[in-house]
């Protein structure tokens, strides 16, 4: 259980912004800058923000679906990015995602067999031929779907169930690794709770490790061991679910937790909500030094100029890494606040 | 800038002051004809909204509560929708009976509506305040210069920074939360006695959904506007609303004052979707979930449209559509067994 299966190091993702008609560069929008993280075997990483924030950029660089402008990505001791086509071929066995809108990503044309089925095209090592149908109707089994509708097409199933069939497909290959970009966000409540329940069920027969990327943070709070928030770019806090949760360091962290409503009409005007003031900024051209000075309510000078580091920082219990030159100031105030 | 929730200090006050009522729903049917047969959206629907208060219609999608909202406003495609038997008294006046140009003169002064999506609702080539100046130059006669300063005044009231210099800007210069300031500012432009928001803060992350939320609950305040909220979000609807309409397969399936709905559910609906909020202590603990799918509005099961979910499920529901029962203090159930099922 306490293997590293994945670690991120500086990860980094600029597009170039062009314009004119030699298309010349002119800026570059910083969508990942910098981020670093593990991932242990089995467990379940949560990635929080709004949107903008490069969590699916991440996500995406986890699969190398994009190249990286800079960073080290490591998956059981190999280097990812510096492998070659057919060797990055076989990586992508242990590491596999599934995609948030469940209508755009399943092929209207071909069958559920075709679609679970496809991972075996490309790794036949996996599943052999004679086999592949009896195995994508026990991964239909283990994702909740009946095994009779192997033959349906995707317009055939409703939104939930598109969604299971993405799962079944990745986890087709066995990967040790399932990057999930926000899959539940597209689905009514009441089918919501049946996808945790699928991902969650699957991690304990499978033992895999999640990387979980929403912005539901109900949800996330209860899938996650640990939790990664993110704002323009960046890493600002990353902590176990309940270091995040219960004793949050970073301004960012607790104005997004306080944002979230609560489902109980009991607790109206009691909270202490701190509002945000104003809208994310661009990332083409993010805010010196700490980038979330322009809204955060404690800045002072050093916030412009000096960038905080993702350093494990006091908080109430222990220490758990915060982005924050104010970390334990923040958690002082917090306590008096709390107790008022 | 750390402050509590500003909420309206008649918190409670509707009910109990006596306020007019605005708006009324009876009976209200909708359907939408197509090549594949006949999709029942809305079957009898019933609601009420006094002046000032906060209606939440809460449903999922298919559940009819856009389509109740669209029909209230008037701006369903007919055809293929088609509203069979019913009636929207607005003021005591039915809108379905009266002529298309007087129904006109009441959207925006009478009853006026924000959509989900700001960017696709405010026209791309004209400026923002051009749209908003446009209510007081159609409804009003307004000449230009003036309906351009009442646009300024309502960009600055809904808070957006700069009206003055950004009054010339158009709708792709403005961020999500800009935008959908600047819907409710054009919703705003005519005080309208009515205000239906679908969805107004789904498309907007959260931090800037608790602004617009806040927004909206001084302005209701402010305006004294009755105020119908469309959404799935029980967080949202737990923090804005007054009383709350459950929808499910175009019938709704509970009404009951906020505190009521959350604290003693009447129908196994509501109960359920309350069940699959995540909570603090089941971590850890699979997810209560309702089974199965909602319905095809296409081909409705018999008797309750819930029935094939329902975990209290008796032949009686497959047969029968359930009355609706009253659990006292304006609480009501649609289902069969609401007194049996409600919880205390």
């Amino acid at each position: 259980m306490t293997e590293t299966v994945l670690t991120a190091e500086n990860l980094v993702k600029h597009y170039p912004i062009k314009s004119g008609i030699l298309r010349r560069t002119i800026g570059h929008v910083r969508a990942l800058d910098g981020v670093s993280f593990e991932l242990k075997a089995g467990e379940t990483l949560g990635i929080v923000g709004e949107s903008g924030c490069g969590k699916s950029t991440l996500g995406r660089m986890l699969m190398r679906l994009e190249e990286p402008t800079d960073g080290t990505l490591t998956v059981d001791g190999v280097d990812v990015y510096s492998l070659g086509r057919s060797e990055m071929r076989r990586m992508r066995r242990d590491i596999q995602i599934v995609f948030q809108d469940p209508y755009t990503s399943l092929n209207p044309r071909k069958t559920v067999a075709d679609i679970i089925g496809e991972p075996f095209d490309i790794h036949p090592e996996v599943v052999p031929k004679g086999g592949r149908r009896k195995r994508v109707q026990e991964l239909m089994e283990q994702v909740g779907l009946a095994p009779e509708h192997i033959n349906r097409y995707p317009h055939q199933f409703s939104g939930g169930q598109r969604q299971r069939i993405g799962i079944a497909r990745g986890i087709a290959l066995n990967p040790k690794v399932l990057v999930c970009d926000e899959p539940v966000s597209a689905l009514d409540v009441s089918v919501q709770a049946q996808v945790v329940n699928v991902l969650e069920k699957l991690q304990d027969e499978l033992g895999l490790a999640y990387v979980f990327i929403a912005h539901d943070l109900g949800v996330v709070r209860h899938i996650s061991d640990r939790v990664g928030v993110m704002y323009l770019g960046k890493m600002v806090e990353l902590g176990t679910e309940d270091e995040i949760y219960e004793r949050p360091t970073h301004p960012y962290t607790r104005a997004l937790l306080s944002a979230v409503p609560v489902p109980d009409p009991t607790l109206r005007g009691t909270r202490d909500q701190i509002k945000l003031q104003g809208d994310v900024p661009s990332p083409a051209n993010p805010p010196s030094g700490c980038r979330f000075h322009t809204r955060c309510w404690m800045a002072q000078d050093i916030c412009s100029s000096d960038e905080p580091q993702l350093i494990a920082r006091a908080d109430l219990g222990g220490a758990h890494p915060s982005a924050c030159h104010f970390a334990e100031d923040s958690v002082v105030s917090g306590t008096r606040k709390a107790s008022d | 800038m750390t402050s509590s929730i500003q909420l309206s200090e008649s918190e409670g006050g509707p009910s109990l002051r006596k306020r007019e009522r605005v708006l009324e729903v009876q009976n209200l049917h909708v359907e939408f004809h197509s090549r594949d047969g006949v999709a029942k959206a809305i079957n009898g629907v019933d609601l009420y909204l006094d002046q000032g208060e906060t209606l939440a219609i809460l449903g999922e999608s298919g559940s009819g509560k856009s389509v109740t909202a669209q029909a209230i406003m008037g701006i369903l495609d007919m055809p293929p929708a088609k509203i069979p038997q019913g009636k929207i008294l607005f003021q005591g006046r039915d809108l379905l009976t009266m002529k298309p140009a007087e129904r006109r003169k009441l959207r925006g002064p009478g009853i006026s509506m924000i959509f989900q999506d700001a960017l696709s609702s405010l026209n791309p080539v004209f400026p923002v305040g051009w749209q908003i100046g446009e209510m007081f130059r159609v409804h009003r006669g307004t000449n230009r210069s003036d309906a351009k300063a009442g646009a300024i005044k309502l960009m600055e009231r809904v808070g957006i920074p700069a009206a003055k210099q950004r009054v010339n800007a158009y709708p792709h210069q403005f961020s999500g939360g800009m935008r959908q300031r600047i819907m409710i500012a054009m919703a705003l432009a005519l005080d309208p006695t009515v205000l239906i928001a679908d969805e107004p803060t789904t498309a907007l992350d959260v931090t800037v959904q608790a602004q617009v939320m806040e927004l909206l609950a001084e302005l209701r305040d402010e305006y004294d506007m009755g105020l119908i909220l469309i959404t799935h979000d029980l967080g949202v609807v737990a923090d804005i609303a007054d009383r709350i309409n459950v929808m499910y397969g175009g019938s709704i399936m509970e009404t009951a004052d906020v505190r009521d709905l959350y604290a003693k559910p009447g129908h196994p609906y509501t109960q359920g979707l309350l069940d699959s909020i995540p909570r603090l202590d089941m971590k850890g603990q699979e997810l209560f979930a309702i089974k199965g799918l909602p319905p095809n509005l296409l081909d409705m099961p018999k008797g309750c449209p819930f029935s094939p979910r329902c975990v209290h499920v008796q032949d009686l529901c497959r047969q029968e559509f359930p009355p609706v029962v009253d659990l006292g203090a304006g609480h009501t159930s649609t289902c069969h067994y609401a007194k049996e099922v409600v919880r205390d």
